[in-house]
C-alpha cells in the first residue's frame, strides 16, 4: 500500500489520462458510429459501400497495428499530431466501427410498421431516420453499446505501447522501480474493473430509463 | 440483397420515383466527389512527401519480403490456434460452471468471468513480461503472449457458450432427461452440440478478434506478423509502406474469416425437414430424390448409433 501512496499523484494523473482518452474517444466514436450507420442504410449506393468498407477495415485490422501506423509511420508523410490526440483519434475511428455494427443491429430491430407509419405521415427519409428510426435503434442497443464502451476503456491501455503515459504504462514504470508486481498490478486491475463496473452500472441505468417495453 | 428484405433498413424507402431517382443521383455525385476529394487529399499528402515514389514500393514486389512476413503470419496463426483451443476448453468449462447447480462453482466461475473480462490484456502481458520475472517466474516468449490472451478469451468464450445454452429451448434438455439421460449426458449429447452450432458465428467473430489480439506479440517480441513488420521497417526504413502492407495482410486474412462468419449467420443454412418438404412441393421431380436420400441418411444414422447398454443404476 505504501508504494501506491507514495506515487499517488503520478498514478492519479495517469488515471486521468486513461479516463480522458476513454471519455473523448467514447463520445467521438458514438457520434461517428451513428453517422456511419446512417450512411450504411442510406439509399445512396456509394455511401453504403463506403460505410461497409469502413466497418470491415476497422473490424479486421488490429488496433495496435493502427496505433503504430499513426504514431510512427504517418509522420513520414507529414501527418503529425501530438501523441495523446493521435491515440484518441485512432481509438475513436477504431471503436466507431464497433458502434456502427451495434447500432445497425438496432436498426434491424425497429418494427417495419414504425417506418411505414413514418412514411405514411409524410416524413422524409432524413426525418424518419432522425425522429423515428435512430432513436429507437439506439434504445434497443444500450447494452451492446455499453460493452463496446467497456472494450474501449480496456483498449486505452494499448496507447501505452506507443508511449502515452496512461495507467498501464505508469503502473509498469512504478513496478520497475519498486519490484512489487503482485501488489501494484492487482491495484491497477482493480482500478480497471472499477471503470468497467462504472460503465456497466451507467449502461444499466440508461437502459432502465430509455428501454422500450414492447 | 434478397436476404436484407427482412430487415427494417430496406423499408426505409421504396422504389424511388423520378424525383427520388434524381435526388439519389445528386447525392451519389456529391458523396463520390467528397470521398474522392478525401482520398485525393491523402494521396497528395503522401505524394508530396515522396511516399508514393516507385522505389519505395518496389521492395514489396520481391518474394523474399513476403516470405519474411508470411513467417510472421505463421507465428500469428500458431499463437491464435493455441489461444483458441485453450480459450474454448476453459470457456466451455466456465460456461458449465456458471450454469452449475452448485453455488460455490457458480460463484467462482461468475467471478472469474467478470474479472477476466474487465482487465486489459496489456496489463497481464506487462505482468508476465516485467512483473513476474522479478519474482523469478519467467515463461517462454510464446507463453507470455498466449497465457494472458487465453485468460481473457476463456471468459469471452464462456459468455458466448452460455448464451448458446440459454438460448436453446428448455424442451431439449427436458426431453433428454425424460429419455433417462443423466444431467451430464443430456448436456454432452443434446444441449452442448446444438448450443455450439447455434453460436458458431459468434465463435468465428471471436476468432477474428483473438487473431487481432495476437498482434500484442509485438510487445513480448514473439515472432508474429506485426513484430516482423516492425523488424522489417527498422531494417528498410520504409515505415509507411511496411505497416500498410502488414495492415493489408491482416485485412485480407481476417476479412475472409469475417465473411465466413456472416455466411454462417445467414438463416436457413441447415437443411431442415420442413425446408425439404417445401422444396419437394415446389419441384416435384426432386421429391423422389429427396425422400430416398433422407431415408438413407436416417437409416445410416440409426445404424451408426452405438448400442448403449443401460447404465447400472445406483
Amino acid at each position: 500500500m505504501n508504494i501506491l501512496m507514495e506515487n499517488f499523484g503520478l498514478l492519479l494523473e495517469a488515471l486521468g489520462t486513461t479516463l480522458l482518452m476513454a471519455v473523448v474517444a467514447g463520445i467521438g466514436s458514438l457520434i461517428l458510429g451513428v453517422l456511419v450507420t446512417v450512411a450504411r442504410v442510406s439509399p445512396i449506393p456509394i455511401l453504403r459501400a463506403a460505410a461497409f468498407g469502413y466497418v470491415q477495415f476497422f473490424i479486421n485490422v488490429p488496433l495496435l497495428a493502427l496505433l503504430l501506423l499513426a504514431v510512427f509511420a504517418l509522420p513520414d508523410a507529414g501527418l503529425i499530431l501530438p501523441l495523446l490526440p493521435t491515440a484518441i483519434i485512432v481509438l475513436t475511428f477504431y471503436e466507431a466501427a464497433y458502434v456502427a455494427e451495434a447500432v445497425r443491429s438496432g436498426v434491424n430491430t425497429v418494427g417495419v410498421g414504425q417506418i411505414e407509419a413514418a412514411r405514411a405521415l409524410g416524413l422524409s427519409l432524413g426525418q424518419s431516420l432522425r425522429l423515428v428510426v435512430i432513436p429507437q435503434s439506439l434504445r434497443a442497443v444500450v447494452q451492446p453499446l455499453g460493452n463496446v464502451m467497456i472494450a474501449l476503456a480496456m483498449n486505452t491501455a494499448l496507447a501505452a505501447v506507443v508511449g502515452v503515459v496512461e495507467l498501464t504504462s505508469r503502473v509498469n514504470k512504478v513496478n520497475l522501480v519498486y519490484a512489487q508486481p503482485i501488489e501494484i498490478f492487482t491495484a491497477a486491475g482493480l482500478v480497471y474493473m472499477a471503470i468497467a463496473l462504472a460503465i456497466g452500472l451507467a449502461t444499466g441505468w440508461v437502459e432502465r430509463n430509455v428501454a422500450i417495453v414492447r | 440483397m434478397s436476404r436484407s428484405q427482412h430487415y427494417a433498413a430496406s423499408f426505409l424507402y421504396e422504389q424511388p420515383g423520378p424525383r427520388g431517382r434524381r435526388r439519389i443521383m445528386i447525392g451519389s455525385v456529391i458523396s463520390a466527389v467528397v470521398l474522392a476529394g478525401i482520398l485525393g487529399l491523402g494521396l497528395w499528402q503522401f505524394g508530396s512527401h515522396g511516399q508514393l515514389d516507385v522505389d519505395k514500393w518496389t521492395p514489396f514486389t520481391e518474394w523474399a519480403i513476403w516470405q519474411y512476413l508470411f513467417v510472421g503470419l505463421g507465428g500469428t496463426l500458431a499463437a491464435a490456434a493455441i489461444v483458441a483451443v485453450l480459450g474454448a476448453v476453459f470457456g466451455i468449462v466456465l460456461a458449465l460452471g456458471r450454469l452449475s447447480k452448485v453455488r460455490l462453482i457458480r460463484w467462482l466461475s461468475t467471478g472469474y468471468i467478470e474479472v477476466a473480462r474487465t482487465i486489459p490484456v496489456l496489463l497481464l502481458i506487462y505482468l508476465m513480461l516485467f512483473g513476474l520475472p522479478q519474482l523469478g517466474i519467467n515463461f517462454p516468449t510464446l507463453w507470455k503472449l498466449v497465457i494472458p490472451l487465453a485468460i481473457a478469451n476463456a471468459a469471452v468464450f464462456a459468455e458466448i457458450v452460455r448464451a448458446g445454452i440459454l438460448s436453446l429451448p428448455r424442451g431439449q434438455s427436458e426431453a433428454a432427461l425424460s429419455l433417462g439421460m443423466r444431467q451430464g449426458q443430456a448436456m454432452r449429447l443434446v444441449v452442448l452440440p446444438q448450443a455450439l452450432r447455434n453460436v458458431t458465428p459468434s465463435l468465428v467473430s471471436q476468432l477474428v478478434s483473438l487473431l487481432k489480439d495476437t498482434s500484442l506479440g509485438y510487445i513480448v517480441a514473439y515472432t508474429e506478423l506485426l513484430y516482423r513488420g516492425q523488424v522489417l521497417s527498422a531494417f528498410n526504413h520504409l515505415l509507411i509502406q511496411t505497416f500498410l502492407v502488414v495492415t493489408l495482410i491482416y485485412l485480407v486474412f481476417n476479412g475472409s474469416l469475417s465473411a465466413l462468419a456472416s455466411r454462417l449467420q445467414r438463416p436457413g443454412r441447415r437443411r431442415t425437414p420442413v425446408a425439404n418438404q417445401t422444396l419437394a412441393a415446389a419441384v416435384p421431380s426432386l421429391a423422389a430424390a429427396l425422400t430416398t436420400t433422407e431415408k438413407s441418411v436416417t437409416e445410416r444414422s440409426v445404424n451408426e448409433q452405438p448400442v448403449k447398454k443401460e447404465p447400472p443404476r445406483a
